[in-house]
């Protein structure tokens, strides 16, 4: 095995270089069903992070990801599907992603996991990214049988679920303290 | 009734990623004042990997544009500072290249400024300089870029904290595990024994492979230092179990 290069904070001048004119779109304008994600990040004094940044990674509406490593994949990605988005905060901590509500997704032992987008936010002063799951509030039976939230201390579970907006699901990230959002060992 | 994704008949099984471990930097590290308040307190749960984990954006040539690789030009005249040629491999634990994966790199000008509205220390902008480049690792995960070696640059976190010279890289590789954002620093750099950031790499060998190395062999004669910089991603290696009580 080769020795892993260690990571780095992202710093508080990822803009230059991150910050796409169309990074918010995992999918393109006009998709059907397409819906905003938006939250915000919060330190432990519960104070917004306006040098943070989102990114996020899920599966089309159909539960399939547009990659060799899904044996599912479809022959050709649905049009305008990016499944992947980015949003560096602003001023009060906000971010955005315009995207699809993906569909279930299988384990590697075949049971089904429910609608679930993987969440990395990068910041000044995080040394490495953390890594959380957004999942939704209107698929509770989902969640209720779902193997990763099942290993989810249930009273921290509700950090991982984004709520239903106007315009789609509002998810916060806290970073630290009161209501600390669940990250994950990856 | 559900079926193994994995595994079945004409289907390989999900690769299992290497989990890095005490690897990367700890996310509260006091000497690094800006963690205090943003590194979380509880301990991390155990995401295995399904298909999202090794999945990610394969993102390519579309996002990276002709002078992408060559941060000294794009502007009315040539950005100013010591030119310099970085190159090197991205390869996974395993020693295969990671092809065709997109990143991105940017840095401070030769003065160890950035252009960014939250960069106001007294060192001079080089209005030929933006500091942000593109690149694409080619079939056997080669890149280089052009650019000038950034220079040190002062921060608050405490008496006359001084960043050594270093390129801020952010790579994709083929799967969300993969993902890395990191710092290239060059040899020899007196600000390391005071660095916070450096010094937060728990394993000192770990962080020098954050150091790249002077390379005579791509040093352009009369025109540019080379400087060679590997990355090595997480492998999936030949290990298909993972010990489901592996502490988190």
């Amino acid at each position: 095995m080769i020795p892993l290069t260690p990571s780095q904070t992202v710093g508080p001048f990822l803009h230059i270089a991150l910050d796409w004119s169309d990074g918010a779109d995992a999918v393109r304008e006009g998709t059907t069903g397409a819906v905003w994600l938006r939250g915000r990040i919060f330190d432990g004094a519960g104070e917004p992070l306006p040098d943070a940044m989102v990114e996020t990674w899920q599966a089309d509406a159909d539960g399939r990801f547009d990659h060799p490593d899904d044996p599912r994949r479809a022959l050709e990605a649905p049009a305008g599907f990016r499944g992947f988005g980015r949003s560096a905060t602003g001023a009060d901590g906000e971010w955005a992603i315009r995207t699809v509500k993906p569909g279930v997704v299988p384990a590697a032992d075949g049971a089904p996991q429910a609608p679930h987008i993987d969440v990395s936010v990068f910041a000044r002063g995080l040394l490495d990214r953390v890594v959380t799951r957004l999942y939704f509030s209107d698929e509770a039976d989902s969640n209720a049988a779902d193997p990763v939230l099942s290993t989810v201390p249930e009273h921290r579970r509700g950090t991982l679920i984004a709520q239903r907006t106007d315009d789609g699901y509002h998810f916060d990230v806290r970073l630290q303290g009161d209501g600390e959002t669940v990250f994950f060992d990856l | 009734m559900a079926e193994p994704i994995g595994g079945t008949p004409g289907t390989p099984p999900l690769p299992v990623y290497e989990r890095p471990r005490g690897l990367h930097p700890p996310l509260d590290f006091p000497g690094y004042r800006s963690t205090s308040l943003r590194a979380p307190s509880q301990p991390l749960v155990l995401l295995p990997h399904n298909l999202t984990e090794v999945t990610g954006p394969l993102l390519g040539a579309e996002r990276v544009g002709p002078t992408d690789n060559d941060l000294t030009v794009g502007h009315d005249g040539e950005a100013l500072g010591q030119r310099i040629i970085v190159s090197g491999r991205v390869l996974d634990s395993d020693g295969r290249a990671v092809p065709d994966a997109l990143i991105e790199v940017w840095q401070a000008n030769a003065a160890g400024r950035y252009r960014h509205a939250a960069d106001q220390w007294p060192a001079p902008l080089d209005p030929n300089f933006t500091g942000l480049g593109r690149v694409l690792t080619d079939s056997e995960g080669h890149y280089r870029f052009t650019t000038i070696k950034p220079g040190a640059y002062p921060w608050g976190n405490h008496d006359n904290a001084w960043r050594p010279a270093h390129i801020h890289f952010s790579l994709f590789g083929r799967a969300f595990t993969q993902r890395l954002v990191t710092q290239m620093y060059f040899p020899d750099d007196p600000l390391f024994g005071h660095d916070p950031i450096f010094n937060s790499i728990p394993d000192a060998s770990a962080r020098q492979r954050l150091v790249s190395r002077f390379d005579l062999d791509t040093t352009r004669p009369t025109w540019a230092l080379g400087f060679v910089f590997d990355l090595v991603l997480r492998g999936s290696g030949a290990t298909p179990f993972e010990d489901p009580d592996a502490e988190s």
